[in-house]
Formats: structure tokens, sequence, C-alpha cells
């Protein structure tokens, strides 16, 4: 393949250059553990299940930001997942060729706008209509359950959810996209000859056989959701406690860091934060790593059929 | 279908011929149920695709609507005013927006290109699943975790806040960026021109640089335009690298105004005078982000 002293030079330099990206993979995990350490070896794995989070007395537990986390991204996908199923059989599926080029276009551009735009469109145009439409609503037909009561802040766990679910819909689009294409025509061909409606051949023929791929774009989509921060950082009201309603405010693991971390100035606080943004990574990392896995041999299995 | 006529359902098959009769009324309505059911799930479809573009079209809304009030001459060239005096623009945010983005180039390029070749052109060489492995999980990583990363780099041993770990964090985020749009480009090159260039007997670098890169240069600038676009947005990377700053940038190791973060600032202000500046910076911003992602796609069109 390589066949002179030049081309081995040329490719040498490739490699080297490609190899650092490597290496700064490793490096991320290694400064951050550097900077967390003095916070991991004082409170361990206890960090992560003690609410109390206090700098100025130098208590320190991720229990909140966890639960804001996991909450405002299950939210987002509860409102995305389905969304984007629909896009994608819509584009694929149904739509004409040329409206399918427009609106896919459109669907990509979201995920071109920057975070922080999204953040200040929320607080001035999703917060408000939170607040005075949809909340008092869900109060009233859903203010039985824990989820929807309390009073309409706008900003909240439900801004935040709301928000993310914008922001994650073209990464799941594009990829349910992308698996259902590999679904083959004969199949569809197949349950239409059988008798089928369009709906139950997508049903049928399509979605039936495309699930662990969908799975596998939940699962990228869930990676984004996580890590979101400014726009969340902006509309999920920064208070660092564990409510029961979606209407009150909340925090994350990626918003606290932006909301403390310039002001922590060093000592336990920063390490403290170190040590929820080491955790953080961690979670993409492995969720990235396990999507990518599924995915790769979903497309193995494709090519070896 | 409007077998009405029809006694067996299509799914019921040959082992069970005389599956239980159903009369012809309850046929008909099954299918007329299943004809509205399959509308009505088809609309909904529809809806959807409508529905996931309504944001898009609100943001560009209200962003430009917003915006476009507070532009003007002034916002590109002056300082940003204390609470209470109006007018005063973001100037200083824009060429530090300009500074750290220009850097955070200069920094990641070599690497971003380097690895898209190699990802492209040597795609049999065995380290080339790993290296596509971790591109995109460098991809994957929330951009606030390299902010912490540059944090650590840069800032503490250097004993402040600057410019370059704003640019070190934002080089680590254009990378994979750069290096996989670059893949893309060059698999639209066909083979027969490499192997035109290999039958020419010229060695496989003049092949790569001269042939497929040149090649390809106008779909790679347009790709590092894309990601220069998407940098250009960060703002979690920056809070606490780059830091925030009054005055124009007059260093590169001093802490520097950038757009995002003064949108960030100025959007979560109680002053609508910040507000008003906050929008226009934001209008700035989604401009540039338009014409990269428009101008990237009408020459992937073309290639393709």
């Amino acid at each position: 393949m390589i066949r002179n002293s030049s081309d081995r030079r040329f490719y040498g330099v490739l490699l080297a250059a490609s190899l650092v990206i490597v290496l700064v993979l490793g490096a991320i995990a290694a400064y951050l553990g550097q900077l967390a350490w003095p916070e991991i070896r004082h409170s361990g794995i206890g960090f992560f299940f003690k609410e109390e989070w206090d700098p100025v007395n130098g208590q320190f537990g991720a229990a909140a930001f966890i639960y804001g986390t996991l909450v405002s991204s299950l939210i987002g996908l509860v409102i995305a997942v389905p969304l984007s199923m629909s896009v994608a059989l819509y584009l694929n599926e149904l739509a004409h060729r040329r409206v399918a080029a427009v609106v896919g276009f459109m669907v990509e551009m979201l995920a071109a706008i920057p975070s922080v735009v999204f953040g200040l469109w929320g607080i001035f145009f999703l917060v408000p209509m939170l607040r005075l439409h949809v909340e008092p609503v869900l109060g009233k037909t859903l203010g039985f359950l824990p989820l929807f009561q309390g009073p309409p802040y706008g900003v909240g766990m439900l801004a935040a959810g709301v928000i993310i679910s914008i922001m994650v819909t073209p990464t799941i689009t594009a990829i349910c996209r992308e698996v259902f294409r590999g679904v083959p025509l004969t199949q569809r061909e197949a349950a239409l000859a059988l008798g089928a409606t369009k709906w139950e051949m997508i049903r049928l023929a399509v979605v039936k056989s495309s699930w662990s791929g969908v799975f596998g774009a939940i699962v990228l989509g869930l990676g984004r959701a996580l890590g979101e921060t400014m726009a969340v950082t902006m509309l999920i009201g920064n208070r660092n406690e564990i409510s029961a309603s979606l209407f009150a405010p909340g925090q994350t693991m990626a918003s606290v860091i932006a909301n403390e971390y310039a002001e922590a100035g060093g000592g336990p606080h920063v390490a403290a934060l170190a040590y929820v943004g080491l955790a953080l990574f961690v979670v993409s990392f492995c969720i990235n790593f396990g999507a990518r896995f599924m995915i790769e041999r979903l497309k193995l299995r494709k090519a070896a059929a | 279908m409007t077998s009405a006529t029809s006694t067996v359902s299509p799914t019921s098959g040959s082992s069970r011929p005389r599956a239980r009769a159903v009369s012809m009324a309850q046929v008909s309505y099954r299918d007329i149920r299943r004809k509205w059911f399959n509308r009505f799930m088809l609309g909904t479809l529809g809806v959807a695709a409508l529905v996931a573009v309504l944001p898009l079209i609100s943001v560009l809304y209200y962003v430009f609507k917003q915006g476009i009030a507070g532009l003007n001459l002034e916002f590109f060239t002056q300082l940003p005013k204390p609470v209470g005096e109006t007018g005063g623009g973001l100037g200083n945010s824009i060429l530090g927006t300009l500074t750290v983005v220009m850097m955070a180039t200069v920094i990641g390029l070599p690497f971003g290109i380097a690895s898209g070749v190699f990802l492209s052109e040597f795609s049999r060489s065995r380290f080339t699943y790993t290296l596509r492995f971790c591109v995109e999980l460098l991809a994957g990583i929330p951009s606030i975790i390299l902010g912490i990363f540059a944090y650590a780099l840069i800032v503490v041993p250097m004993g402040g806040f600057s410019a370059l770990a704003g640019a070190v964090a934002l080089a680590i985020i254009l990378v994979p960026t750069v290096a996989k749009t670059t893949e893309e480009v060059l698999k639209l090159v066909p083979d027969h021109i490499r192997e035109a260039g290999l039958a020419l007997g010229l060695p496989r670098w003049k092949v790569i640089l001269r042939i497929v890169l040149w090649g390809s240069r106008a779909g790679i600038s347009t790709g590092i335009m894309l990601a220069i676009a998407r940098i250009s947005g960060e703002t979690a990377p920056l809070i606490f690298t780059a830091l925030n700053s009054q005055y124009w940038p007059h260093g590169l190791l001093e802490p520097v105004s950038t757009l995002p973060v003064q949108i960030y600032t100025y959007a979560i202000a109680p002053f609508e005078d910040w507000n008003r500046l906050a929008w226009t910076g934001a209008m700035t911003l989604v401009f540039f982000v338009l014409i990269a992602n428009v101008s990237m796609r009408l020459i992937l069109r073309r290639k393709a």
C-alpha cells in the first residue's frame, strides 16, 4: 500500500496528527480526574447520593443535579422521540422529494442554531408561554399528579425539558431516517401486496424491523440531552434542590458547572464541580460508546445479510 | 382495498382456509375503519413535521425581529455602556470572538484536516477504525467538559483566564467537525481520479495533496466554514476560560469578551438595553451560521 519513503513520511505525519486526537481524549479524562481528585478522595461515591450543596461551608453532593439532568433529559426524550420518528417517517415515506429536501434541511438547521440563542428565545418566548398558557392548563387538568402541582413559574424543569426536546430532535430524526432507509424496498412492497394500507405498511414493514436502530438513535439523543448546557442553564431556574413538580426550578450537572465554575475561585468548590464534570464525561462517553457500538453492529449485520 | 366480497382477511394464511366467516357488513366496516385510521395516522405524521419545524421558524422570526431594532453602526464599533446609559455596542465582543475563533482554527485545523484525510485515504489501515471511533466520541463530549479541560490545561498553570484557554477548548470542538466533513467531501472524489494520478507515476502523497485535496478545496473550505460557524456560537466552554471583559481585547493571555458569552450575560440581565444588545448579537451569530450552512448544502448538492 505504501511504496516509497516520501509516502511513508506523509503517512507518518497524518498518523501523528491523528494520534494526538486519541491522546486528547485520554488527556481530558486525566486532567478532569486530577482536578477533581481532592473531592473524590474526600467524599468518594457518596458524593452522588448527597443532596446538600453548600459551597460556603464546603458541603458538596450532586444528587440534585443528577436528578435534574435525568428528569429534564427524560422530558426532552418523551417529547422528542415520537416527534422525531414521525418526522423521519414523513420525510422518508410520505413527503414529495422537494418537500422532503426543504423540511429535512430545516430540521437539520435546528442543530446549527447556537444553544445560547435557544436560551435567549426561551427566556423571552417559551417561558412566558409556558407560564401563561401551558402550565396553568396542565395544573388544572393533571394537577392531581404531584408532577404538575405548584405555582407556574415558567422557568423550571418543564422549560428545560421542552428546549432539550427541540435541540435533540435533529439528532434523533437524522439517525431514524438513516435506519428507516435501510429497510429493503421489497419488504414495503410485500406489505402493500398483502393489502396493507400505507400506515399499516409503515408500522409493520418499516418501524417494526427498525426498533434496534431507533433505540440507538434514542441513546445518542440521550447523550446530547445530558450534556446540553447553555439553553438549559438559562431556563431551568438554577435551584439546587429536588422537587417533585416539573414546574419547579432545578439544576442539571452541566448547568451547575456553567453557573458556578467561573466564580468558584479554586479550592474545594472547583474540585467538586470538576467531579460533577468528570461524572458527566464518563456517562456521556459510555452512552456514545454504547450507541456507536450498537449502530456499528447493525451495519455489520446488514452488510452480512 | 374495497374488498367487501372477500371473506378471508389478508393476514390469515392458507393453513386456515375456513377461518371464521366474516359477514359482509363487518368487513366493510373494518375496512372503512382501516382507511380512516390510515388517513388519520398519515395526517399525524405530516403534522409532526410541521411541529418540528415551528421552533426554527419562531426562533428565526424573533431573532431577526428583535435583533434588527438594535442594528446600527454603533453596535459593531462601540464598547458596551454601563447600566442606565443607552446605546453602546458589542464591538469588543465581536472582535474577541473573531480573535478566539481564529486562534482555535489555527490550532485545530491541521489536526482536523489530517485526520479527515487519514479517514478517507487510508481507510484500510487498522488504525482507521480506532480513529473514527475517537473522532465520534470527541464530537459527543459535552462542550462544557472541554471548558474544564482547557481550564485545567491552560488557566491553572498560567495562573489566569485567557483568550488562549478559550481557543484551545474551541479547537477541540473544531477538530471532529472538520475531520468528518473533510472525510465526507474527499469520499465524493471518485477512485478513478486517484488511480489516474497513480498511473501517471505520482507518489501517493502528491496524488492526495495535489489532486484529491486540491480538487475538493471548495467543499473542504465550506466544511471549515461550517465548523467555524459551529464554534462561533459555543458559549459553555468559554464562560470560565476566556471569561469576559468590558474592554477591547488587548492580549492573547488576557480575559476577553466573546459574543456568545456576552449574549448569555445580557440575556439573563434585567435591563432592557442589555437585552436588546443580546438580540442583535444573536442575530449576528445566526446570520453567520445560516450562511455557512446554506452554502455547504449547495456545494454538497452540486457535487453529489
